[in-house]
Protein backbone atom coordinates (compact mmCIF):
# COMPACT_ATOMS: atom_id res chain seq x y z
CA UNK A 1 0.00 0.00 0.00
CA UNK A 2 2.90 2.60 0.98
CA UNK A 3 4.64 1.55 -2.11
CA UNK A 4 1.60 3.23 -4.12
CA UNK A 5 3.07 6.66 -4.97
CA UNK A 6 0.04 7.78 -7.37
CA UNK A 7 -1.97 10.21 -5.48
CA UNK A 8 -4.89 9.15 -7.98
CA UNK A 9 -4.88 5.67 -7.43
CA UNK A 10 -4.80 6.24 -3.68
CA UNK A 11 -7.37 8.49 -3.66
CA UNK A 12 -9.44 5.86 -5.80
CA UNK A 13 -8.35 3.40 -2.94
CA UNK A 14 -9.81 5.96 -0.39
CA UNK A 15 -13.31 6.35 -2.11
CA UNK A 16 -13.67 2.97 -2.84
CA UNK A 17 -13.25 1.56 0.78
CA UNK A 18 -14.82 4.40 1.80
CA UNK A 19 -18.03 4.08 -0.13
CA UNK A 20 -18.27 0.09 1.45
CA UNK A 21 -17.99 1.52 4.99
CA UNK A 22 -20.55 3.91 3.93
CA UNK A 23 -22.31 1.04 2.42
CA UNK A 24 -21.89 -1.50 5.80
CA UNK A 25 -23.45 1.66 7.92
CA UNK A 26 -26.95 0.50 6.16
CA UNK A 27 -27.21 -2.57 7.19
CA UNK A 28 -25.97 -1.99 10.78
CA UNK A 29 -28.64 0.61 11.26
CA UNK A 30 -31.25 -1.68 9.79
CA UNK A 31 -29.52 -4.43 12.02
CA UNK A 32 -29.44 -2.27 15.28
CA UNK A 33 -33.26 -0.79 14.68
CA UNK A 34 -34.21 -3.58 16.18
CA UNK A 35 -32.75 -2.30 19.54
CA UNK A 36 -36.45 0.32 19.73
CA UNK A 37 -38.17 -2.65 19.45
CA UNK A 38 -41.11 -3.19 22.54
CA UNK A 39 -38.85 -4.17 25.71
CA UNK A 40 -39.12 -8.06 26.05
CA UNK A 41 -39.31 -8.17 22.06
CA UNK A 42 -36.14 -6.51 21.37
CA UNK A 43 -34.15 -8.11 24.05
CA UNK A 44 -34.94 -11.57 22.26
CA UNK A 45 -34.85 -10.41 19.04
CA UNK A 46 -31.37 -8.94 19.20
CA UNK A 47 -29.46 -11.54 21.29
CA UNK A 48 -30.78 -13.57 18.36
CA UNK A 49 -29.47 -11.20 15.65
CA UNK A 50 -26.26 -11.30 17.21
CA UNK A 51 -25.74 -14.78 17.44
CA UNK A 52 -26.54 -15.19 14.24
CA UNK A 53 -24.06 -12.91 12.91
CA UNK A 54 -21.81 -14.19 14.69
CA UNK A 55 -22.17 -17.91 13.91
CA UNK A 56 -22.16 -16.86 10.25
CA UNK A 57 -18.92 -17.60 8.19
CA UNK A 58 -20.27 -15.08 5.41
CA UNK A 59 -20.68 -12.80 7.77
CA UNK A 60 -16.71 -13.08 9.29
CA UNK A 61 -15.78 -12.72 5.87
CA UNK A 62 -17.20 -9.64 5.52
CA UNK A 63 -16.31 -8.42 8.59
CA UNK A 64 -12.50 -9.00 7.49
CA UNK A 65 -13.37 -6.65 4.49
CA UNK A 66 -14.77 -4.39 6.56
CA UNK A 67 -11.78 -4.20 9.11
CA UNK A 68 -9.56 -4.41 6.23
CA UNK A 69 -11.18 -1.39 5.05
CA UNK A 70 -11.24 0.84 8.12
CA UNK A 71 -7.55 -0.09 8.15
CA UNK A 72 -6.68 1.11 4.20
CA UNK A 73 -8.89 3.97 4.43
CA UNK A 74 -7.41 5.65 7.70
CA UNK A 75 -3.54 4.63 6.24
CA UNK A 76 -4.31 6.33 2.90
CA UNK A 77 -5.83 9.34 4.86
CA UNK A 78 -2.84 9.96 6.68
CA UNK A 79 -0.51 9.36 4.16
CA UNK A 80 -2.18 11.81 2.08
CA UNK A 81 -3.18 14.31 4.86
CA UNK A 82 0.91 14.35 5.68
CA UNK A 83 2.07 14.96 1.87
CA UNK A 84 -0.74 17.56 1.82
CA UNK A 85 0.81 19.18 4.58
CA UNK A 86 4.30 18.81 3.15
CA UNK A 87 3.82 20.16 -0.07
CA UNK A 88 1.47 22.98 0.65
CA UNK A 89 2.42 26.94 1.94
CA UNK A 90 1.69 28.91 4.64
CA UNK A 91 0.57 32.03 4.25
CA UNK A 92 0.69 34.29 7.05
CA UNK A 93 -2.57 35.96 6.22
CA UNK A 94 -5.36 32.65 4.95
CA UNK A 95 -8.70 33.38 4.03
CA UNK A 96 -8.45 30.46 1.64
CA UNK A 97 -11.13 28.75 3.88
CA UNK A 98 -13.89 31.19 2.13
CA UNK A 99 -13.63 29.32 -0.81
CA UNK A 100 -14.65 25.97 0.40
CA UNK A 101 -16.81 23.66 3.13
CA UNK A 102 -15.70 23.84 6.70
CA UNK A 103 -16.18 19.94 6.66
CA UNK A 104 -14.50 19.14 3.39
CA UNK A 105 -11.27 20.91 4.76
CA UNK A 106 -11.38 18.49 8.04
CA UNK A 107 -12.23 15.89 6.17
CA UNK A 108 -9.06 14.47 8.45
CA UNK A 109 -10.44 15.77 11.98
CA UNK A 110 -13.92 14.47 11.30
CA UNK A 111 -12.44 10.79 10.64
CA UNK A 112 -10.35 11.67 13.91
CA UNK A 113 -13.48 11.90 15.68
CA UNK A 114 -14.69 8.89 14.30
CA UNK A 115 -11.79 6.58 14.93
CA UNK A 116 -11.82 7.69 18.13
CA UNK A 117 -15.21 6.18 18.70
CA UNK A 118 -15.07 2.94 16.93
CA UNK A 119 -11.93 2.27 19.43
CA UNK A 120 -14.81 2.71 22.38
CA UNK A 121 -17.28 1.30 20.13
CA UNK A 122 -15.07 -2.07 19.53
CA UNK A 123 -13.89 -2.25 22.83
CA UNK A 124 -17.40 -1.78 24.88
CA UNK A 125 -19.52 -3.71 22.17
CA UNK A 126 -17.54 -6.35 19.60
CA UNK A 127 -14.90 -6.97 22.09
CA UNK A 128 -17.06 -7.76 25.35
CA UNK A 129 -19.56 -9.61 22.70
CA UNK A 130 -16.27 -11.99 21.28
CA UNK A 131 -13.89 -12.34 24.01
CA UNK A 132 -15.67 -10.75 27.26
CA UNK A 133 -18.08 -13.24 29.61
CA UNK A 134 -21.32 -12.30 29.02
CA UNK A 135 -24.75 -13.07 30.59
CA UNK A 136 -26.92 -15.87 28.52
CA UNK A 137 -31.00 -14.76 28.35
CA UNK A 138 -33.29 -17.67 28.29
CA UNK A 139 -32.80 -18.50 24.50
CA UNK A 140 -29.38 -19.37 25.38
CA UNK A 141 -28.01 -16.74 23.18
CA UNK A 142 -25.65 -13.90 24.70
CA UNK A 143 -27.71 -11.04 26.46
CA UNK A 144 -25.35 -8.09 24.17
CA UNK A 145 -29.16 -6.29 24.46
CA UNK A 146 -28.84 -5.91 28.01
CA UNK A 147 -25.14 -4.30 27.45
CA UNK A 148 -26.16 -2.42 25.14
CA UNK A 149 -29.14 -0.40 27.06
CA UNK A 150 -27.17 -0.67 29.95
CA UNK A 151 -24.35 1.51 28.24
CA UNK A 152 -27.08 4.00 26.94
CA UNK A 153 -28.54 4.47 30.29
CA UNK A 154 -25.58 6.76 30.62
CA UNK A 155 -25.69 10.37 29.71
CA UNK A 156 -22.32 10.95 28.75
CA UNK A 157 -22.10 7.70 26.54
CA UNK A 158 -24.92 8.99 25.10
CA UNK A 159 -23.39 12.34 24.01
CA UNK A 160 -19.93 10.35 22.83
CA UNK A 161 -21.86 9.02 20.59
CA UNK A 162 -23.95 11.43 19.56
CA UNK A 163 -20.92 13.53 18.96
CA UNK A 164 -19.62 10.57 17.03
CA UNK A 165 -22.13 10.62 14.86
CA UNK A 166 -22.63 14.00 13.85
CA UNK A 167 -19.03 14.27 12.97
CA UNK A 168 -19.60 10.71 10.75
CA UNK A 169 -22.55 12.81 9.44
CA UNK A 170 -20.68 15.73 7.96
CA UNK A 171 -17.41 13.38 7.18
CA UNK A 172 -20.37 11.62 4.78
CA UNK A 173 -21.79 14.84 3.34
CA UNK A 174 -18.34 15.67 1.70
CA UNK A 175 -17.25 11.99 1.57
CA UNK A 176 -20.31 10.38 -0.48
CA UNK A 177 -19.99 13.00 -3.36
CA UNK A 178 -16.01 13.40 -3.58
CA UNK A 179 -15.89 9.55 -3.70
CA UNK A 180 -17.97 9.26 -6.68
CA UNK A 181 -16.41 12.21 -8.49
CA UNK A 182 -13.07 10.89 -7.63
CA UNK A 183 -14.10 7.48 -9.42
CA UNK A 184 -14.62 9.53 -12.04
CA UNK A 185 -18.21 10.92 -12.53
CA UNK A 186 -18.25 14.13 -14.19
CA UNK A 187 -22.05 13.94 -16.11
CA UNK A 188 -24.04 16.61 -14.70
CA UNK A 189 -27.28 14.93 -14.57
CA UNK A 190 -25.70 12.12 -12.41
CA UNK A 191 -23.68 14.61 -10.30
CA UNK A 192 -26.82 16.59 -9.15
CA UNK A 193 -28.55 13.19 -8.50
CA UNK A 194 -25.46 11.75 -6.52
CA UNK A 195 -24.93 14.69 -4.90
CA UNK A 196 -28.68 14.99 -3.44
CA UNK A 197 -28.54 11.42 -2.92
CA UNK A 198 -25.30 11.84 -1.09
CA UNK A 199 -27.10 14.87 1.46
CA UNK A 200 -30.41 12.56 2.14
CA UNK A 201 -27.88 9.43 2.82
CA UNK A 202 -26.28 11.61 4.93
CA UNK A 203 -28.69 12.77 7.07
CA UNK A 204 -30.92 9.86 7.25
CA UNK A 205 -27.90 7.62 8.92
CA UNK A 206 -27.10 10.49 10.76
CA UNK A 207 -30.52 11.29 12.26
CA UNK A 208 -30.77 6.79 12.43
CA UNK A 209 -27.99 6.42 14.39
CA UNK A 210 -28.66 9.31 16.95
CA UNK A 211 -32.12 8.26 17.44
CA UNK A 212 -30.75 4.74 19.05
CA UNK A 213 -29.40 6.22 22.05
CA UNK A 214 -31.72 8.97 22.27
CA UNK A 215 -34.55 6.57 22.78
CA UNK A 216 -32.80 3.89 24.71
CA UNK A 217 -31.66 6.75 27.38
CA UNK A 218 -35.35 7.97 27.42
CA UNK A 219 -37.24 4.71 27.90
CA UNK A 220 -35.21 3.50 30.39
CA UNK A 221 -36.40 3.46 33.55
CA UNK A 222 -35.62 5.96 36.77
CA UNK B 1 -7.16 56.11 -0.75
CA UNK B 2 -3.86 55.74 1.82
CA UNK B 3 -3.34 52.28 2.34
CA UNK B 4 -1.10 49.94 4.16
CA UNK B 5 0.59 47.34 2.68
CA UNK B 6 2.21 44.34 4.14
CA UNK B 7 4.30 42.15 1.56
CA UNK B 8 6.50 39.69 1.32
CA UNK B 9 10.05 40.44 0.67
CA UNK B 10 12.87 37.41 0.13
CA UNK B 11 15.96 38.51 -1.79
CA UNK B 12 16.34 34.99 -3.47
CA UNK B 13 15.30 31.61 -3.84
CA UNK B 14 17.57 30.48 -0.68
CA UNK B 15 16.82 33.80 1.17
CA UNK B 16 14.79 33.47 4.14
CA UNK B 17 11.54 36.01 3.91
CA UNK B 18 9.89 37.97 5.86
CA UNK B 19 6.71 40.56 5.90
CA UNK B 20 7.50 44.47 5.20
CA UNK B 21 5.27 47.34 5.90
CA UNK B 22 4.70 49.84 3.11
CA UNK B 23 2.54 53.22 2.85
CA UNK B 24 1.57 54.37 -0.42
CA UNK B 25 -1.10 57.45 -0.71
CA UNK B 26 -3.14 59.05 -2.68
CA UNK B 27 -3.72 55.75 -5.23
CA UNK B 28 -6.63 56.30 -7.15
CA UNK B 29 -9.69 53.66 -6.84
CA UNK B 30 -9.67 53.31 -10.20
CA UNK B 31 -6.52 52.17 -10.72
CA UNK B 32 -5.84 48.49 -11.33
CA UNK B 33 -3.97 46.40 -8.30
CA UNK B 34 -0.77 45.75 -10.49
CA UNK B 35 -0.61 49.56 -11.16
CA UNK B 36 -0.99 50.37 -7.38
CA UNK B 37 2.41 47.71 -6.70
CA UNK B 38 4.03 50.12 -9.72
CA UNK B 39 3.64 53.48 -8.20
CA UNK B 40 5.09 51.66 -4.50
CA UNK B 41 8.15 50.71 -6.54
CA UNK B 42 8.04 54.35 -7.97
CA UNK B 43 8.47 55.48 -4.57
CA UNK B 44 11.10 52.79 -3.67
CA UNK B 45 13.06 53.72 -6.38
CA UNK B 46 13.11 57.05 -5.68
CA UNK B 47 13.92 56.31 -1.90
CA UNK B 48 17.02 54.15 -3.41
CA UNK B 49 15.33 51.23 -2.42
CA UNK B 50 14.95 47.73 -4.31
CA UNK B 51 11.42 47.80 -5.65
CA UNK B 52 9.22 44.64 -5.08
CA UNK B 53 9.78 41.44 -7.72
CA UNK B 54 6.08 40.64 -8.75
CA UNK B 55 5.34 38.50 -12.57
CA UNK B 56 3.25 40.44 -14.71
CA UNK B 57 2.41 40.62 -18.39
CA UNK B 58 -0.58 41.34 -20.25
CA UNK B 59 -2.51 42.97 -18.06
CA UNK B 60 -5.83 42.05 -19.55
CA UNK B 61 -6.41 38.65 -18.07
CA UNK B 62 -5.68 36.58 -20.67
CA UNK B 63 -1.46 35.41 -20.00
CA UNK B 64 -1.95 33.82 -16.81
CA UNK B 65 1.62 35.49 -15.27
CA UNK B 66 0.37 38.01 -11.97
CA UNK B 67 0.18 35.90 -9.20
CA UNK B 68 -0.13 37.25 -5.71
CA UNK B 69 -2.29 35.85 -2.68
CA UNK B 70 -4.02 39.02 -1.82
CA UNK B 71 -5.65 39.17 1.80
CA UNK B 72 -5.25 35.21 2.13
CA UNK B 73 -6.85 34.53 -1.26
CA UNK B 74 -5.29 33.52 -4.98
CA UNK B 75 -5.71 36.55 -6.73
CA UNK B 76 -7.38 39.17 -4.19
CA UNK B 77 -11.01 39.38 -3.46
CA UNK B 78 -13.57 38.91 -6.10
CA UNK B 79 -14.36 36.00 -8.56
CA UNK B 80 -13.66 34.85 -11.82
CA UNK B 81 -10.67 37.58 -12.24
CA UNK B 82 -6.84 37.90 -12.39
CA UNK B 83 -4.80 40.33 -9.84
CA UNK B 84 -4.45 42.77 -12.97
CA UNK B 85 -8.14 42.79 -13.62
CA UNK B 86 -8.66 43.29 -9.78
CA UNK B 87 -9.39 47.24 -8.94
CA UNK B 88 -8.49 48.98 -5.92
CA UNK B 89 -12.28 50.21 -5.63
CA UNK B 90 -12.46 46.49 -4.40
CA UNK B 91 -10.83 48.15 -1.12
CA UNK B 92 -10.89 50.83 1.72
CA UNK B 93 -8.88 54.02 2.47
CA UNK B 94 -7.29 53.24 5.36
CA UNK B 95 -7.11 49.37 4.59
CA UNK B 96 -3.81 47.04 5.11
CA UNK B 97 -3.61 44.51 2.30
CA UNK B 98 -1.19 41.36 2.76
CA UNK B 99 0.32 40.04 -0.43
CA UNK B 100 2.24 37.38 -0.30
CA UNK B 101 3.28 35.11 -3.09
CA UNK B 102 1.48 31.62 -4.25
CA UNK B 103 2.75 29.36 -1.77
CA UNK B 104 3.35 25.84 -2.43
CA UNK B 105 6.53 23.22 -2.24
CA UNK B 106 5.70 22.83 -6.45
CA UNK B 107 6.29 26.50 -6.65
CA UNK B 108 9.32 27.98 -5.28
CA UNK B 109 10.22 31.76 -4.55
CA UNK B 110 12.26 33.06 -6.98
CA UNK B 111 12.32 36.68 -5.75
CA UNK B 112 9.87 38.54 -3.26
CA UNK B 113 5.95 38.06 -4.78
CA UNK B 114 7.69 35.92 -8.19
CA UNK B 115 7.37 31.98 -7.81
CA UNK B 116 8.86 29.83 -10.38
CA UNK B 117 5.55 28.33 -12.18
CA UNK B 118 7.93 26.23 -14.50
CA UNK B 119 5.95 22.72 -12.96
CA UNK B 120 2.90 23.10 -15.06
CA UNK B 121 4.93 23.74 -18.36
CA UNK B 122 6.59 20.24 -17.39
CA UNK B 123 3.39 19.02 -17.10
CA UNK B 124 2.16 20.55 -20.11
CA UNK B 125 5.36 19.24 -22.09
CA UNK B 126 4.45 15.49 -20.68
CA UNK B 127 1.16 15.23 -23.11
CA UNK B 128 -0.66 18.81 -22.86
CA UNK B 129 -0.28 18.72 -26.85
CA UNK B 130 -1.60 16.51 -29.64
CA UNK B 131 0.89 15.18 -32.47
CA UNK B 132 0.18 16.35 -35.87
CA UNK B 133 2.13 15.62 -39.19
CA UNK B 134 2.83 19.25 -40.22
CA UNK B 135 4.83 18.39 -43.30
CA UNK B 136 2.27 19.96 -45.65
CA UNK B 137 -0.63 17.15 -45.78
CA UNK B 138 -1.94 18.26 -42.45
CA UNK B 139 -6.14 17.85 -42.66
CA UNK B 140 -8.04 20.91 -42.23
CA UNK B 141 -8.74 20.06 -38.26
CA UNK B 142 -12.84 21.30 -39.53
CA UNK B 143 -12.94 18.51 -41.88
CA UNK B 144 -13.84 16.01 -38.66
CA UNK B 145 -17.02 17.14 -37.35
CA UNK B 146 -17.08 17.42 -33.20
CA UNK B 147 -20.26 17.68 -31.44
CA UNK B 148 -21.49 20.91 -30.35
CA UNK B 149 -21.27 19.87 -26.33
CA UNK B 150 -18.00 18.58 -26.45
CA UNK B 151 -16.66 21.43 -28.46
CA UNK B 152 -17.79 23.99 -25.72
CA UNK B 153 -16.50 21.93 -22.68
CA UNK B 154 -13.26 21.26 -24.98
CA UNK B 155 -13.22 25.37 -25.73
CA UNK B 156 -14.14 26.25 -21.75
CA UNK B 157 -11.38 23.98 -20.47
CA UNK B 158 -9.02 25.37 -22.77
CA UNK B 159 -9.43 28.91 -21.50
CA UNK B 160 -7.37 27.86 -18.59
CA UNK B 161 -4.29 30.18 -18.33
CA UNK B 162 -2.07 28.05 -16.21
CA UNK B 163 -2.17 31.16 -13.58
CA UNK B 164 -1.53 28.76 -10.51
CA UNK B 165 -4.65 30.24 -8.78
CA UNK B 166 -5.87 26.34 -8.36
CA UNK B 167 -2.48 25.68 -6.85
CA UNK B 168 -2.23 28.30 -4.54
CA UNK B 169 -5.97 28.26 -3.26
CA UNK B 170 -5.62 24.66 -2.56
CA UNK B 171 -4.94 23.21 1.20
CA UNK B 172 -3.00 20.67 -0.14
CA UNK B 173 -1.43 22.47 -3.04
CA UNK B 174 -3.38 19.98 -5.73
CA UNK B 175 -2.46 20.68 -9.62
CA UNK B 176 -5.69 18.88 -10.36
CA UNK B 177 -8.24 21.69 -11.95
CA UNK B 178 -4.89 22.52 -14.34
CA UNK B 179 -4.24 19.06 -14.97
CA UNK B 180 -6.98 18.33 -16.04
CA UNK B 181 -8.48 20.83 -17.90
CA UNK B 182 -5.62 20.63 -19.87
CA UNK B 183 -6.25 16.82 -20.25
CA UNK B 184 -10.09 17.42 -20.72
CA UNK B 185 -9.26 19.75 -23.76
CA UNK B 186 -8.31 17.39 -25.22
CA UNK B 187 -9.69 14.39 -24.50
CA UNK B 188 -12.84 15.45 -25.65
CA UNK B 189 -12.01 15.98 -29.08
CA UNK B 190 -11.73 13.44 -31.19
CA UNK B 191 -7.89 14.46 -32.94
CA UNK B 192 -7.00 14.75 -28.82
CA UNK B 193 -8.39 10.87 -28.02
CA UNK B 194 -5.64 9.17 -30.18
CA UNK B 195 -2.73 10.01 -27.83
CA UNK B 196 -5.59 9.94 -24.42
CA UNK B 197 -4.13 7.32 -22.58
CA UNK B 198 -0.52 8.19 -22.85
CA UNK B 199 -1.50 11.81 -22.35
CA UNK B 200 -3.28 11.61 -19.23
CA UNK B 201 -0.77 8.55 -17.74
CA UNK B 202 2.38 10.95 -18.44
CA UNK B 203 0.54 14.41 -17.35
CA UNK B 204 -0.48 12.78 -13.96
CA UNK B 205 3.02 11.07 -13.12
CA UNK B 206 4.66 14.61 -13.89
CA UNK B 207 1.89 16.31 -11.61
CA UNK B 208 2.81 13.79 -9.10
CA UNK B 209 6.54 14.25 -9.59
CA UNK B 210 6.23 17.57 -9.50
CA UNK B 211 5.31 17.69 -5.56
CA UNK B 212 1.49 18.62 -6.10
CA UNK B 213 -0.75 17.11 -3.61
CA UNK B 214 -3.58 15.40 -3.86
CA UNK B 215 -7.57 16.37 -4.41
CA UNK B 216 -9.99 16.74 -1.83
CA UNK B 217 -12.60 18.02 -3.93
CA UNK B 218 -13.20 20.95 -1.77
CA UNK B 219 -13.90 22.81 -4.34
CA UNK B 220 -11.55 26.40 -3.59
CA UNK B 221 -9.66 25.77 -7.33
CA UNK B 222 -12.79 26.29 -9.16
CA UNK B 223 -14.46 29.69 -6.85
CA UNK B 224 -10.90 31.08 -6.99
CA UNK B 225 -10.43 30.18 -11.21
CA UNK B 226 -10.01 33.11 -13.10
CA UNK B 227 -11.45 31.63 -15.77
CA UNK B 228 -14.19 29.44 -14.02
CA UNK B 229 -12.23 26.43 -14.79
CA UNK B 230 -15.37 23.78 -13.34
CA UNK B 231 -14.49 20.29 -11.19
CA UNK B 232 -16.30 18.63 -13.70
CA UNK B 233 -12.61 18.24 -15.21
CA UNK B 234 -11.19 16.43 -12.53
CA UNK B 235 -13.97 14.30 -12.12
CA UNK B 236 -13.50 13.74 -16.44
CA UNK B 237 -9.54 13.21 -15.56
CA UNK B 238 -10.43 10.77 -12.99
CA UNK B 239 -12.20 8.85 -15.17
CA UNK B 240 -9.92 8.89 -18.18
CA UNK B 241 -7.13 8.25 -15.55
CA UNK B 242 -8.98 5.03 -14.11
CA UNK B 243 -9.26 4.11 -17.99
CA UNK B 244 -6.27 4.44 -18.83
CA UNK B 245 -4.84 2.23 -16.02
CA UNK B 246 -7.02 -0.69 -16.92
CA UNK B 247 -6.34 -0.46 -20.45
Amino acid sequence: MWFVKNMITRKNLMALTGLFLAFFLIIHLLGNLQLLLPDEVAREQYNWYSHLLAGNIVIEIIAIVLYACILLHLADAIYLTIRGRKVSGNYRLDKRARASTWYSRNMMFLGAVIFAFLVIHFKDFWYQYKFGTLPLDEKGHKDLYTLVVTAFGQLWYVIVYIIAIIALGYHMLHGVFSAHRTLGLYHPVYNRIVRTAGVVFSVAMTFGYAVIPIVIYIKQPL
Amino acid sequence: MNLTLQIWRQKNADAKGAMETYKVENISPDSSFLEMLDILNDQLINEGKEPVAFDHDCREGICGMCSLQINGEPHGPGRAITTCQLHMRKFKDGDTIYIEPFRAKAFPVIKDLVVDRSAFDRIQHAGGYISVNTSGNTQDANAIPVEKEKADKAFDAATCIGCGACVAACKNASAMLFTSAKVSQFALLPQGRIEATERVLNMVKQMDLEGFGNCTNTGACEIECPKGISLENIARMNREYLKASVK
